[in-house]
């Protein structure tokens, strides 16, 4: 019977082909229209480490102007001072912790003809690569000690290291930048979350950086902070030390706590912490520490645009249109054969039997819409893609992978299948023979 | 008029007609709303920057040897620069408007701590600053040579004078009705700053920043190995002197970088791709929702007209003319949109409403809705109009067939 009723849908199909290409087509549309949409916020806001993302925690201290809060209250500033990135790092209390900021260089090549270039550069501790899951090529991170005695050690992205040294082992060799020549010690394989989760202040979704030094040795050699700097209130004197000192927060921290225990350890510590910073003078707002996770982090962080979820709910919109337009086709359709369907009801067709009839010719329309589905949502893409070609990230959140496909079909078929119910329903209510009257 | 019989008529079949009301209804919703964001992005793209754009490039110079004498370099750059034919004028400062990225502080009118300020983006520079970046001097004077000085980054302090926008003017002193020069503001909670002029306009880095218009030009020449040039070119020159003027400082110093070289409507470009996108977008789903809706009326008009040929072959015969057939379909598509765009006038404000609230987007002008309306009845009789003519060319002699 299945097979019958497939061959009658393709018959009837293909007796109104203009009216069935407007349905395919619309079906098609408003899924491309919403697949695309929801493929760019799905990738922007996907979780780049799911499986230790919970554990990643960003430490956040109140340490703002009790006059002006930060972010009118609502949360702790989103980076820390340099005083207390010193702190809790010198403090060691989680099983890991990395304080980071971000820093570009200039690399001067050995070979005098070769014109110097800048790379983005991030200064961090060894547990940066280890806390991250960061995938080595060659070599491997360097050691406490190039921290404590702040070594010019450097691990290079894969990038990088394609550019220099032509993708070879280069662990052991030298880079000079801004007069400083760091001994590469690792070299990185390909590492490019979706979300540069570990520093969200400017481009969310901007490349990982080129070359990673020792936080310590950044800070030695009075490297420049290229991330964002706040202050609420200014430094107590015009020269580096002074701004070291202040209360503008422009480091990020981490730390990795692997269950509750640790989490409640952590967070005491933490309000210890701030209380004895309150007796020397500072944190007058009062004690609220937060550790929020990665996904948490990318929430407050905002990694999903506005605009994208505008265009989103726009997109949703549109599929509703096409939806109409196809439940009204469809019923135009059935109205059109009410002779015909009095007929076999007259005939001992059962309500069951015609249901099932409409209900396979709607579900091919689906099925058709689904698959020119996946080719409109590429499509979108593809223009998405050509409007924002002068970004790099744009690649990566345009990609459409097959938990994507999967939905574009499974959304086609519900789709046409609910498009289908209301006709397929007053399909059924034809009563035999009525239509069969001579005229 | 045949409205009572038309809608009568719908009535007794009303399933199909609901369905294009409702298909007309969320169309008019989507189209409103993005016609709404399309306009808010264009006006916000339309603003004025402040700067001679037509004629305005730019570059950074990055040194990168620690023993290199920056002020040398940056003394030198800005003579060649100003000296070469075609430059109006160049100056060297931390930012200009569109870059995205800058330095902004608070400004109070009186010192001390915790009095709450107004937020002010900071153009570093000396007295070329005001012809270069192409803005005119309403009141008060430009800095002088003798005000201007090398910033210390082991000391950094402000510069008592500063040169504000009016915009800034005024939300510093909103009740002030004579000039605000001579007057101080504070900068830092507590260092006191002279407004010794008054520019007409130019917008902050930001130009999503609410208090984009709020500018000030601070007397100070940065070079500590990072300096950001801008060059103001006569008409027409920019393009041609854009290369000549990076390779021209690339050779004369090779202990640093140039980099970021590019002009004014690049700049713009970049600042505005995102809104630009989005209209680009927005224009794209809603000429394709026209679409869509448009021949899904002329899909159900063209059933209704085979499903009736028995019905208008009767009415012809019975001496119908075909203008009054036409008519028929004419009115049914016009009462079936009317029910549609209104429906979908009440939804379009509603989710305006919404999407203001929660993404905190500029409310509607009230055009758009009867806008939309004209748009979408006129949609709809051109769309019925071709399954009308047709209807019209039914032959009278039907009736006299059994079906």
């Amino acid at each position: 019977m299945f097979r019958y009723y497939l061959k009658l849908g393709a018959l009837s199909i293909r007796a109104n082909p203009a009216l069935s290409a407007l349905m395919v087509a619309a079906i098609a549309i408003g899924i491309g229209a919403c697949m695309t949409i929801f493929t760019i916020q799905h990738m922007m806001g996907s979780n780049p480490i799911p499986h230790k993302s919970e554990q990643l925690r960003h430490v956040q201290m109140d340490s703002w102007s009790d006059a002006n809060p930060y972010n009118g209250g609502a949360n702790p500033p989103i980076q820390l001072t340099y005083t207390d990135a010193r702190n809790l790092l010198a403090a060691e209390q989680a099983v890991r912790q990395i304080a980071t900021f971000k820093s570009g260089r200039i690399v001067e090549p050995e070979d005098p003809d070769e014109l110097p270039y800048t790379i983005s550069g991030r200064a961090t501790s060894k547990d940066f690569f280890a806390m991250f899951d960061v995938p080595f090529k060659y070599g491997s991170a360097w050691d406490a000690a190039a921290d404590l005695s702040e070594e010019f050690v450097a691990v290079i992205s894969e990038p990088l290291n394609e550019r220099m040294f032509g993708g070879e082992d280069s662990t052991g060799k030298r880079v000079t930048m801004n007069g400083d020549t760091f001994r590469i010690v690792g070299v990185l394989d390909t590492w490019s979350p979706v979300v540069k989760f570990y520093d969200l202040n400017n481009n969310a979704h901007e490349p990982v950086e080129d070359i990673f030094f020792p936080f310590s040795t950044a800070m030695a050699n009075e490297y420049g902070n290229d991330g964002n700097t706040n202050c609420w209130k200014p430094p107590e004197g015009g020269d580096r030390a002074a701004f070291l000192n202040s209360e503008c927060i422009w480091i990020q921290f981490w730390v990795e706590i692997p269950n509750q225990a640790a989490e409640t350890e952590y967070m005491n510590y933490l309000d210890a912490y701030v209380e004895q910073q309150k007796e020397l003078g500072r944190f007058p707002r009062p004690l609220d520490n937060r550790l929020p996770d990665v996904e948490e982090w990318m929430i407050l962080n905002e990694v999903v645009d506005d605009d994208v979820s505008v265009l989103l709910g726009l997109a949703v919109l549109f599929l509703i249109v096409c939806l109409l337009n196809t439940i009204g086709l469809l019923l135009a359709k059935v109205m059109r054969r009410t002779k015909d369907i009095s007929l076999r009801r007259a005939l001992g067709a059962s309500k069951a039997s015609l249901f099932g009839q409409y209900i396979i010719e709607a579900g091919m329309i689906g099925v058709a819409g689904g698959l020119l589905g996946i080719g409109t949502t590429w499509l979108g893409l593809l223009g998405i893609r050509n409007l924002f070609n002068r970004f790099d990230f744009v690649e990566k959140l345009t990609v459409m992978d097959w938990q994507m496909t999967a939905l574009a079909i499974a959304l086609a078929v519900v789709s046409a299948l609910a498009a289908a119910l209301y006709p397929t329903w007053r399909a059924c209510q034809v009563t035999p023979a009525s239509q069969l009257r001579i005229q | 008029m045949e409205f009572g019989p038309i809608w009568r008529a719908l009535l007794k079949n009303k399933g199909g007609a609901i369905l294009i009301a409702l298909q007309i209804a969320v169309t008019m919703a989507i189209m409103v709303n993005s016609i709404s964001i399309m306009q808010e992005r264009a006006t916000n793209m339309q603003r004025p920057s402040g700067m001679d754009e037509a004629n305005t490039l730019t570059f950074a110079s990055i040194s990168f040897a620690s023993d290199a004498d920056n002020r040398a370099t940056y003394i030198n750059d800005l003579e060649m620069l100003r000296n070469t034919p075609g430059v109006i004028n160049a100056v060297g400062t931390n930012s200009f408007p569109l870059r995205g990225g800058g330095w902004s502080m608070g400004l109070q009118t009186e010192p001390g701590e915790d009095m709450g300020g107004v937020g002010s983006a900071i153009y570093f520079g000396d007295e070329h600053m005001i012809e270069t970046f192409g803005v005119e001097l309403i009141d008060g004077e430009n800095f002088s040579p003798e005000q201007v000085v090398f910033l210390d980054p082991d000391n950094f302090r402000w510069e008592p004078y500063v040169i504000v926008t009016e915009a800034l003017a005024k939300t510093l002193f909103p009740d002030e009705e004579g000039s605000v020069v001579g007057k101080t503001a504070y900068i830092n909670q507590n260092d006191p700053v002279q407004i010794i002029g008054v520019i007409d306009q130019l917008q902050a880095p930001w130009q999503g920043w609410d208090e984009v218009e709020h500018a000030l030009f601070s007397p100070v020449k940065r070079a500590e190995g990072f300096a950001r040039y801008v060059v103001r070119t006569e008409p027409g020159m920019r393009d041609e002197l854009l290369p000549q003027l990076e390779e021209m400082l690339a050779s004369a110093d090779k202990t640093r970088l140039i980099r970021a070289a590019q002009t004014f409507d690049e700049v713009r470009e970049g600042a505005y791709l995102g809104d630009s996108a989005m209209i680009k977008i927005l224009g794209f789903v809603i000429t394709l929702l026209t679409i869509i809706t448009g021949l899904g009326i002329v899909g159900l008009a063209s059933f209704n007209v085979s499903r009736r040929t028995r019905q208008i072959g009767i009415r012809r015969a019975l001496g119908a003319t075909k203008p009054a057939i036409m008519r028929y379909f004419m009115l049914e598509n016009f009462m079936i949109s009317s029910v549609g765009v209104v429906v979908g006038g009440a939804l379009a404000i509603g989710l305006n409403i919404f999407m203001v609230e929660t993404f905190n987007l500029t409310p509607m002008s009230w055009w758009v809705v009867p806008a939309a309306m004209i748009v979408l009845w006129l949609v709809g009789q051109a769309a019925v109009a071709g399954p009308a003519r047709r209807a019209t060319r039914i032959a009278p002699s039907i009736a006299t067939r059994s079906g």
